[in-house]
């Protein structure tokens, strides 16, 4: 275990480890949009900045991507840092003003009133569905598309996410939770992938339980007997 | 032939000077993108068919550029035993002009650029004579090379070659000293001698951060890793930034020779250069030279008989900005989107699919053989205490002289503008000056004193960067140029950071809102305070500089920003909005031009006929838009702009 200081009281990390693992862990709040454990850190939402000193040199960074390194003073709530979350929620806020998380963050820090033209978006761009897909479930099925101001997360080419299983992880984790599925008789829907999936249904509880695509693929690569998946998890149980 | 010895190397030389100089009469055309867009293609085709027609004895011969992009096409004669005579904006016309009063042995004196009775050999510390026998009249008052004030108070180390040799002839590079050095190199040379070499130099990297590149290559050296790569940075972004461009259209080898010095130092095997697709010219002659340097054996396996064996890679790039920034070029390569990731870990040690790799610009490879050839003592004493060596620019904008440009470090904004430059145009008046490219600051007259280094330049908000250099007369207005600035960074920001991305939107939408009327007092501080969040919460360079742009013209044009604000008022007549049009009534001559161009029906008022007295006319401000129509058809000054 490495250790080291967050806001003066010694912590320990393992190594490879992050900042924000370890305060999370001790109890210290960070904000924080884009980490989520089950994926590697990315660092897009800039909201989990801290101070950090190392060999005597202090600057601000993003606690999900700095690695924990011994000796360094961790500082979570320095003015600066402060002031640097207050604007970076704000930009948040005026991009998706309707965001029922943005807004409560953004009351926490005491961020009442937005200075720039409010848009009518609701992705924060964490890009966290991506990774979830990419990472932990491999359907590799959405990305983010364009650069700059113009930057979103869809489907390839703007159409249905033909890769996507309907399994809805990215409908979990997205902290902002605007990707909705909907379930409709025998469809299962993802509502932002544009991605549609007809679903088997149990032969024993008579249930529709989850996407053919889906399970055929799982089937595929657990090279699973073809029968594997006619009875729903709940009835095999 | 295989390069297996010195000897061989001598060789070649000796059939590169045969073209460099050869006995009949040499006419060259500087064929970089700056001559072909002005026609160089043509002209060069002209002088063929015209030397074809003539029977002349003329050797016809393609250059890169010279530098003085503004006065392209530029045309050289080389005729043994007369001093090599430069011609400037030659069109096919002048060409076929040139060659046939040469046929007649005259001088053309119209046209006439400088002329040079040397060149200067600079990687082998000597000057190559054309042993100038006889001055042909007409050309005794020409000023030479270094008489012309754009050239004086150059230093040509980067661009040592560049309009001199046939960039597609690598027995030409060869000739004037070049693969010599790497001879040298990985014959004689321990890799941590050179590596001492480049760090007692003091060369610092030439991309735009300015990390000491010796350090560089000695961290990427001692790092763990079977496999270690070099890369070169030839993604160059900057609008108006053409330096690396120039370097590879004009003497890819003295690149290429670079990175096999520094892999062979560093313990790489392979290399890639990462050049944008937008290059097409630099493309063709990179994929010439590296197919010429592994035809002669100078890559490859077992370079010169050495034992070492290095491979280089070309890889295009898709043309965004932000793929010069380290971690996503390299990610480019790997092939996934061109995104910066967090550097806790330098590249050094984990870049390339993981692997230690080294970086660096096109500019800082090129300077390496010459570093290695003429020694650091020679290279640390050019420059300041911590620039050290010349820097390559790019001069455009308001200034009489625009071109590449290469300097020693320590030289003042003022010399640049001025005496190489030429001061600014119809007798406008300088306002400032933006070097490092669109995350660069704008740096007012206050500060021409400034030496040109690369912590000077930092400490005045705005930096050295890749050597973009815009100069700005008093018809430009600051607002509008960060506006600019912000919109191209808004577009090349990947997106990724929040407050890159909102951040540099942001202030473009500010800044619009300032240029179009609809500015308020608050603003100038919530810009400074997005342009600190900016630069402080963003994860790599590009959003740690781009709001310089911004924060740079408030700290030295405050005023103007608050003319916008308070009253309304564009100074440099630039923002359209803030501009009112009046028709000074004793004036008009009530032709009725203006009326009749205005696209709004605007303007009021009653022609003057032999017949009738008229009445002056006069604009509406409520239905005017500003569009300037009625400004550009009064042919007697009477309208007004304020």
């Amino acid at each position: 275990m490495i250790p080291f200081t967050i806001d003066g009281k010694p912590v320990e990390g393992k190594e490879g480890g992050t900042l924000l693992e370890v305060a999370l862990e001790a109890g210290v709040d960070i904000p924080h949009l884009c980490y989520n454990e089950s994926v590697k850190p990315y660092g897009a939402c800039r909201l989990c900045l801290v101070e950090v000193e190392r060999h005597g040199r202090r600057r601000m960074t993003t606690s999900c991507t700095y690695p924990v390194l011994e000796g360094i003073k961790v500082f979570t709530g320095t003015e600066k840092v402060l002031r640097a979350r207050r604007m970076i929620i704000e930009l948040l806020l005026a991009m998706c003003p309707g965001d029922k998380k943005i807004q409560e963050m953004a009351r926490e820090m005491g961020v009442d009133e937005v200075r720039f033209k409010k848009e009518d978006k609701d992705c924060i761009l964490c890009g966290l569905c991506a990774r979830v897909c990419e990472e932990v479930v491999g359907a590799n099925a959405i990305h983010f598309a364009f650069r700059g101001d113009r930057r979103e997360m869809v489907a390839p080419f703007l159409g249905e996410a033909m890769n996507c299983i309907a399994c809805g992880a990215c409908v979990v984790v997205c902290p902002v939770d605007v990707i909705k599925m909907k379930e409709e008789g025998d469809e299962r829907t993802i509502l932002r992938w544009k991605r549609t999936l007809k679903m088997k249904q149990c032969k024993v509880c008579g249930n529709y339980f989850a996407p053919w695509f889906q399970l055929e693929k799982f089937r595929e690569k657990a090279r699973l007997p073809k029968d594997f998946y006619d009875v729903c998890y709940t009835c095999r149980s | 032939m295989k390069i297996l010895k010195k000897g061989d190397l001598e060789k070649i030389r000796e059939a590169g000077l045969q073209t460099l100089f050869p006995k009949e009469t040499k006419i060259s055309v500087g064929m970089a993108t700056c001559g072909l867009s002005t026609g160089a293609d043509r002209v060069y085709e002209a002088i063929q068919k015209e030397v074809e027609r003539s029977k002349l004895r003329m050797h016809v011969a393609k250059t890169g550029c010279i530098g003085f992009c503004q006065r392209e096409p530029v045309v050289d004669i080389l005729e043994p035993g007369k001093p090599r005579v430069f011609y400037q904006e030659v069109t096919p016309e002048k060409a076929v002009e040139l060659v046939r009063r040469w046929g007649e042995s005259q001088v053309v004196s119209d046209w006439l650029f400088f002329k040079m009775e040397k060149e200067d050999w600079i990687g082998e510390d000597r000057f190559y004579d054309y042993s100038v026998r006889q001055i042909p009249k007409g050309l005794d008052g020409t000023p030479h090379y270094h008489q012309i004030p754009f050239y004086n108070k150059q230093l040509k180390v980067a661009l040592r070659n560049c309009g001199f040799i046939n960039p597609d002839h690598i027995e030409e590079y060869i000739a004037r000293g070049g693969y010599f050095t790497l001879c040298r190199a990985l014959l004689e040379m321990k890799p941590e001698e050179i590596i001492g070499e480049v760090k007692a130099s003091g060369l610092r990297g030439r991309g735009g951060a300015g990390f000491l590149t010796g350090n560089k290559w000695e961290t990427c050296r001692k790092s763990k890793g079977d496999r270690k790569y070099v890369l070169c940075n030839a993604d160059e972004g900057d609008p108006g930034a053409y330096m690396d461009r120039s370097v590879l259209e004009g003497d890819p080898h003295s690149v290429i020779e670079g990175m096999i010095i520094g892999a062979y130092a560093i313990g790489a095997h392979e290399g890639f250069i990462y050049v944008r697709d937008e290059y097409p010219l630099a493309i063709q002659k990179l994929q010439t030279a590296i197919r010429q340097a592994v035809e002669m054996g100078l890559l490859g396996e077992d370079i010169l008989g050495s034992g070492f064996s290095f491979r280089i890679n070309l890889f295009r790039g898709g043309g965004a900005f932000v793929c010069g920034e380290s971690t996503a070029l390299m990610a480019s390569i790997e092939g996934n989107v061109g995104e910066p990731r967090a550097k806790h870990i330098h590249t050094t040690e984990s870049g390339l699919w993981d692997k230690p790799s080294n970086l660096n610009n096109v500019e800082t490879w090129n300077n390496i053989p010459v570093i290695i050839s003429r020694g650091a003592d020679w290279y640390s004493k050019i420059g300041t205490e911590k620039s050290k060596g010349t820097k390559v620019f790019s001069i455009v904008g308001k200034v009489n002289n625009t071109g590449l440009i290469e300097v020693p470090m320590g030289i003042t904004l003022r010399e640049i503008v001025y005496d190489i430059g030429g001061g600014i145009p119809e007798g406008k008046k300088f306002k400032a000056v933006q070097t490092g490219g669109p995350s660069g600051g704008c740096i007012p007259e206050s500060l021409l004193d400034l030496p040109v280094d690369f912590d000077r330049l930092t400490e005045v908000g705005s930096m050295m960067g890749s050597g973009g250099m815009i100069v700005m007369d008093d018809s430009t207005c600051m607002v509008d140029v960060a506006k600019y600035f912000m919109d191209f960074l808004k577009g090349e920001s990947c997106g990724k950071c929040t407050s890159c991305r909102e951040g540099t939107k942001r202030m473009h939408e500010i800044l619009t809102e300032i240029s179009e009327g609809r500015g308020k007092p608050e603003h100038i501080s919530l810009l400074e305070e997005l342009g600190w969040v900016t630069a402080e919460a963003s994860l790599c360079a590009l959003g740690g500089t781009a709001p310089n742009p911004v924060l740079s013209t408030i700290r030295y044009f405050r005023h103007e920003y608050e003319e916008h604000i308070l009253n309304k008022r564009c100074p440099a007549k630039v923002c359209r909005a803030l501009l009112k049009y009046r028709i000074l009534s004793d004036v008009c001559t009530m032709c009725g031009r203006c009326a009749k161009v205005c696209p709004e029906k605007a303007i009021s008022g009653k022609t003057k006929t032999k017949k009738e007295k008229g009445i002056p006319f006069r604009i509406d401000e409520q239905k005017c838009i500003q569009c300037g129509m009625c400004f550009e058809a009064c042919k007697f000054k009477a309208i007004e702009v304020q």
